[in-house]
């Protein structure tokens, strides 16, 4: 089985083949899945600063560098030089990260890094995708790889059992008329589960891209209900996406529950994600008692 | 060099000396007057030489010689800083023609130089990319990365001019080329005030990458 991961290494060594414009910047992470006798390919050793500041240099030269890292060496510790060298220089890339929240909890709290997508949400013009199954990193790779823009795309080894066609808005996979949930990414079975297990009559609305936020499906999704219900269910920080969904429906008195991975305390266990999941409600238990108390009545 | 005095008076009032005092205008001077492959007719040209000004705090130097040179006009020095002039405390590449950088926060152009001279080579061109930064900015741990990276990759298309006022708060014992030197580059000392030293010194050959201090008097 292909994991995210591996469908990211295969889709870049296919396109920096054939596409002279891409470059690959690494900090030893997974440097030895690249060509390095590839000029375009350039591992700095363990030195993120220098990793984005050397893709910064890259782009402002004309190439698309695409830089990866563990998520929390990719986007927390060099967070200065992705404002600056990338943002502030007015330059694209496309940054990838594995790990995601907590997808080895054994490594304990310096690998988990639920903050990154609020992070780039504090920068203006990132696209951000969080895929929910590897057969969807491709398309949305490929177009990364195309464009010019700055992208970050979040890998995770949490995934749902098939894949869905990537778009840039949101896809509607079930109707319902108590209120709408959001599921991002790879949350999207454990949602589908939780639905189905509480009988609830609500719209799925399934996102693999949310920056830029697709205002216009979930203001349609909620026109169609009867109560100006959203529930958001994110892989990474809770309340990420909270203001996008108050921003779209500031024209009517509506409810939001917020969900992903809890802000409140610094979890100090190991175990598995799945320990991981049931600590911040995020298995199908607790996503089924947030809908249940959350779309009553 | 002699209208300097002037253009920097548009910035900063009718001082002076002031311009004399800015501990990077001579090495800026030689850059632009006899070193970078780089004209207002060629700032996008793939092939020009980049000068990036990583110590982008203090810009009128840079400013005031960008204007002598003609890359922008010198009619916009009067308002700077000013509400809608592209011309700030720190520049800002976007608004400022022939600025290869933003910058002002310090430790990022070394990094961004040692990209752009891999981009450079990549693209197979003549180009050659020059950073200035501060003996105090080295303080930041990012150039030292960016040090070690660039010579053991063989970036030999990358000069750095290290402008030493020093203004570093615990110094660098052994001195600042050392710090290069022991990571592979080949380094000068020269007078940061003495021009045709300081063009001698950033056109002598070099096969690795080069990093040049240019000495100063102390800041005060």
């Amino acid at each position: 089985m292909t994991t995210m991961r591996q469908a990211f290494v295969k889709t870049v060594n296919d396109e920096i083949a054939a596409d002279p414009r891409i470059a690959v910047v690494t900090a030893v992470i997974s440097s030895n899945e690249f060509p390095q006798e590839n000029e375009r390919v350039v591992d700095v050793g363990i030195r993120e600063q220098t990793m984005v500041g050397v893709a910064s240099g890259l782009a402002l030269a004309g190439l698309r560098p695409v830089v990866h890292s563990y998520a929390p060496f990719l986007v927390e510790r060099p967070y200065e030089q992705i404002k600056l060298d990338i943002g502030h220089q007015d330059v694209g890339a496309v940054f990838v990260s594995i790990g995601a929240s907590y997808d080895d909890p054994a490594w304990g709290r310096t690998h988990q890094a639920p903050a990154d997508v609020a992070l780039f949400d504090t920068l203006p013009g990132w696209t951000v995708h969080v895929p929910g199954h590897p057969d969807e990193v491709v398309p949305l790779l490929r177009q990364a790889l195309k464009d010019e823009n700055r992208v970050y795309m979040r890998l995770s080894l949490h995934e749902n059992t098939r894949p869905h066609p990537v778009g840039e808005g949101f896809t509607t996979l079930k109707h319902g008329k108590r209120g709408v949930v959001l599921a991002v990414g790879p949350m999207l079975d454990r949602v589908l589960a939780a639905v189905e297990r509480e009988k609830a009559d609500v719209t799925v609305l399934y996102a693999t891209t949310i920056r830029p936020f697709d205002s216009d499906g979930l203001r349609k999704a909620v026109q169609d209900t009867d109560h100006a219900d959203v529930m958001v269910v994110e892989p990474y920080l809770e309340g990420t996406s909270s203001h996008q969904i108050s921003e779209t429906l500031q024209h009517i008195p509506h409810r939001v529950r917020s969900i992903g991975v809890k802000r409140h305390a610094e979890l100090r266990n190991y175990g598995t994600a799945e320990d991981h999941d049931s600590a911040h409600d995020l298995d199908v238990v607790g996503l089924g008692s947030a809908v249940r108390s959350f779309f009553r009545g | 060099m002699q209208r300097i005095p002037e253009l920097f008076a548009r910035m900063t009032g009718d001082e002076k000396h002031e311009w004399a005092a800015a501990s990077t205008i001579d090495v800026l001077w030689v850059l632009y007057d006899k070193v970078l492959n780089v004209t207002p007719a060629t700032v996008d040209d793939p092939d020009r030489d980049r000068f990036l000004l990583s110590k982008g705090h203090g810009p009128m130097a840079y400013y005031a010689v960008l204007a002598e040179k003609g890359f922008i006009q010198e009619s916009i020095l009067d308002g700077w800083t000013s509400w809608d002039s592209p011309l700030g405390q720190h520049p800002d590449r976007v608004l400022v023609r022939g600025a290869e950088i933003s910058s002002g926060s310090l430790g990022h152009g070394l990094p961004i130089a040692v990209g752009t001279a891999i981009g450079q080579r990549i693209a197979g061109s003549r180009g050659r990319t020059f950073v200035l930064v501060g003996d105090g900015e080295l303080d930041e741990g990012s150039n030292h990365e960016a040090i070690a990276v660039a010579a053991r990759r063989g970036v030999s298309n990358l000069t750095t001019i290290v402008v030493d006022n020093q203004s570093a708060m615990y110094g660098w014992p052994g001195g600042i080329a050392r710090r290069f030197a022991v990571e592979g580059w080949q380094t000068a000392e020269v007078d940061g005030r003495d021009h045709e030293a300081i063009f001698t010194t950033l056109t002598a050959p070099h096969d690795r990458p080069y990093a040049v201090v240019a000495k100063v008097e102390r800041s005060c």
